[in-house]
């Protein structure tokens, strides 16, 4: 069961995993996540799904080492098992064509953004990507982009590849310069905020999908919970996706740092 | 044979008279109730030990001899699955407590289980010939219930109930909480092959994540589970009926029945504000950290905050395990802040006498309306309105009004809203055609648990919205009746 059939290196931290997990790559849809536990005593972390084949029978995750449980992930190795492993979880993407899709992603949140980009480009959507990272080694997915949009804008924090700047300043390029009628923006909270922030100056509709702190994935706990447009929703059965001008990103930056105090090693 | 005409051959038997006679009733009636033995309060208070510690053979022998063995068993009528109850007890009085476990599990799947936490008060015990005709304390149903499941467990021959030839019949059980399992247990025994399928990586439902080690330790649970494996019942975890499978393909694979006990899920909380402030968190959420997670293990990753003064919002049996569990991971002050009045409170008295004992605040008539955090987004204070009792509402309960001007505030790091739960929409919403209440709820045909899908049944807190392990049994019990009689045609 769960058992890793192919690893790869993306950098020093971010790995990418093709899992065994047949029935799961038969029913996620893009915007799907699932939850991941590694060793009895493990923690039960959300990780939004970066593709599947049917065929093989296999998802692929995209998994950046930040704590002590996602490490544990990225030091698997091609022929372990992950302990548990269930899905796929949240709502799907809405996929429809609406036009021109700007799609801004930044760090290993590129990765399930992949999904999502090749369902609004199939619907014939003209698609723009916006792929952000601190330095050129950090860029991901660049090619698979390529393939599956009309055009990838590479911005890095230190100009060590494609332009220098942050994902904001290359989605506002784009807005400048053409209609946009949708914008998805997937990375760290933090970078999603700014995005939301900028297009809601320039009126574009956008959809954040947001990874916050669960515990069962399944609506039980309440751990995820945000405020959109005022209301508190639970990211794992209403989301992960969500209007982004509605959401409370300062209380979901907070949130997230609940157990700063209390992790784990 | 009827349930009736199978109660009155089994008082008849020889040994059952012989056993009746042997004592009068007026000698039995004299005999004062058993008092459960129980860890010191200090001491069980900072760990996780089972409060309970069980009757003796000899106090559960005396306390057996106490049932009058009635010709018409009220207490029966008090019990949803339907336990024969004279007769384990009679057999207990007998020193028979191997047979005693057997007629247990002739209709429940989890004796051991119910033997702990079913409000016996409410159920069986409040049925008592004592009770009911002589203003007496009833027969101590439940305290025998455990001791006979658990002298069985620990003289490690444990029976493993008769099942009828294998029929060949695939039947799906969406969750493994107390429905789903006696269920299970059911539709097994009467020959089918049963799959049961739990979104969680352990099977056991709220009786793991939910309901404390300190009230029903997790290995008590494996025991009864393990019992069903034995019974041919197969698990599969990590399984989310309507996400992972569907339940077209469900049908594909040739399930011809499916038993939805997918539970409550998603907990309520007050809209109140900072109710999103860290340190503040559902029932669920901490229960399941560590319960499920055993997030006070230094071993396990899964944090959880260690509250110093921990305040639980809500008076029912969920609240008072989470208060409880504050206590033993360290809390200095542990509270139920509740708004109406003790008396009102839908928690066991037990569990109410427990938390006491252990130390627990009890601030009835007094409702959280805000939160204070810090400058980090943490809790800080609760700002309580004073309640005081008005006139009774609709569900017969004095309504609590706030007193004008009456707001404390009092100092908390961690609260824990404990106010009910919804159902989970995830199922209803997965199972196109199924009907569903307002308030969420699945339909169903209350004699037999079917939906309106005519091979999905549904029964627990996906149907009743939130209520016990004992009725959640009782309608997996009446669905497996009810279905087995649908699918023999």
């Amino acid at each position: 069961m769960n058992k890793i059939v192919s690893k790869e290196h993306f950098s020093a931290n971010v790995v990418k995993l093709e899992v065994e997990a047949s029935l799961i790559a038969r029913s996620r849809k893009a915007g799907h996540f699932v939850i991941v536990k590694v060793g009895e005593k493990g923690e039960r972390i959300p990780l939004t799904i970066a593709g599947a084949d049917i065929e093989k029978g296999t998802i692929t995750l995209v998994i950046q080492a930040v704590g002590g449980s996602s490490k544990k992930i990225c030091d698997l190795s091609v022929g372990d098992e992950i302990t548990d492993l269930v899905g796929p979880l949240g709502q799907a993407t809405h996929i429809e064509k609406v036009g021109t899709v700007v799609c801004a992603g930044g760090g290993v949140g590129v990765a399930p953004l992949l999904p999502i980009v090749e369902a609004f480009h199939k619907a014939g959507n003209r698609v723009i990507v916006v792929l952000a990272a601190r330095t050129k080694d950090l860029v991901i997915l660049e090619d698979q982009m390529r393939a599956n949009s009309d055009e990838v804008i590479v911005m890095t924090d230190d100009g060590s590849y494609g332009k220098q700047g942050l994902v904001t300043h290359g989605v506002e390029e784009v807005i400048n310069r053409e209609q946009v009628d949708m914008c998805i923006t997937i990375g760290p909270a933090v970078m999603m905020k700014f995005v939301s922030a900028l297009t809601q100056k320039y009126n574009v509709p956008t959809v954040a999908s947001l990874n916050t702190i669960m515990v069962d994935g399944t609506g039980m706990c309440g751990a995820c919970r945000i405020t959109v447009g005022g209301k508190t929703k639970f990211v794992c059965v209403d989301g992960p996706e969500f209007d982004a001008h509605q959401v409370d990103f300062d209380e979901m930056l907070m949130r997230l740092s609940a157990y700063k105090d209390v992790e784990k090693k | 044979m009827t349930t009736e005409e199978l109660i009155a051959f089994r008082r008849s038997e020889a040994w059952r008279e012989e056993l009746r006679k042997s004592k009068k009733n007026k000698e039995r009636a004299d005999i004062p109730r058993v008092h459960m033995n129980e860890l010191d309060a200090e001491y069980r208070s900072r760990n996780n030990e089972e409060v309970n510690l069980g009757l003796t053979v000899e106090q559960a022998v005396l306390e057996a001899q106490r049932c009058l063995d009635c010709p018409n068993p009220t207490c029966m009528t008090g019990c949803p699955v339907g336990i024969h109850i004279p007769t384990f007890i009679k057999y207990i009085e007998k020193g028979e407590f191997k047979e005693a476990a057997k007629t247990l599990k002739e209709t429940s799947a989890l004796p051991a289980v119910c033997g702990r936490v079913c409000p016996q008060e409410k159920q069986c015990e409040c049925k008592c010939i004592y009770i009911q005709k002589m203003k007496k304390e009833p027969v101590a149903i439940g305290y025998l219930e455990r001791f006979a499941a658990d002298y069985e467990r620990e003289s490690g021959q444990i029976s493993v109930p008769e099942i009828a030839e294998k029929n060949g019949i695939k039947i799906a059980v969406v969750g493994s909480g107390p429905a789903g399992l006696a269920f299970a247990g059911d539709m097994a025994k009467m020959g089918y092959d049963v799959t049961v399928f739990e979104a969680l990586h352990e099977i056991g439902g709220v009786l793991k994540y939910g309901i404390p080690e300190f009230r029903l330790p997790n290995s008590i649970v494996d025991v009864e589970i393990e019992n069903l494996r034995k019974m041919g019942v197969q698990f599969i975890r990590n399984c989310i009926v309507g996400k992972t499978i569907s339940y077209e393909h469900l049908q594909e694979e040739g399930f011809k029945g499916i038993f939805v006990a997918s539970g409550a899920g998603l907990p309520n909380f007050m809209n109140i504000p900072g109710e999103n402030l860290v340190g503040v968190m559902s029932s669920n959420e901490y229960l399941t950290r560590v319960n499920l997670m055993d997030a006070a293990n230094p071993e396990s990753d899964t944090p959880v905050l260690f509250g110093k003064n921990v305040a639980v919002i809500g008076g029912g049996n969920t609240a008072m395990d989470s208060v409880r569990t504050a206590r033993r991971l360290g809390a200095d002050r542990a509270m139920i802040v509740y708004r109406r009045s003790e008396e009102e409170m839908p928690a066991r008295l037990e569990e109410v006498k427990h938390a006491k004992e252990e130390g627990v605040e009890f601030l009835a008539l007094h409702n959280p309306i805000e939160y204070l955090g810090d400058e980090r987004g943490r809790v800080k204070q609760m700002r309580l309105q004073k309640m005081e009792l008005g006139e009774p509402d609709a569900s017969g309960r004095r309504r609590p009004v706030p007193v004008e001007g009456a707001i404390e505030t009092v100092d908390v790091d961690l609260v824990i809203v404990s106010v009910g739960v919804s159902p989970n929409p995830l199922i209803p919403s997965s199972f196109p055609g199924l009907q569903v209440s307002k308030w969420g709820t699945i339909i169903v045909e209350e004699a037999s648990m079917r939906s309106d899908l005519q091979d999905v049944y549904a029964g627990g807190d996906i149907v009743r919205g939130g209520a016990t392990v004992i009725l959640a049994m009782g309608d997996g019990r009446k669905a497996a009746a009810a279905m087995h009689e649908n699918l023999k045609g």
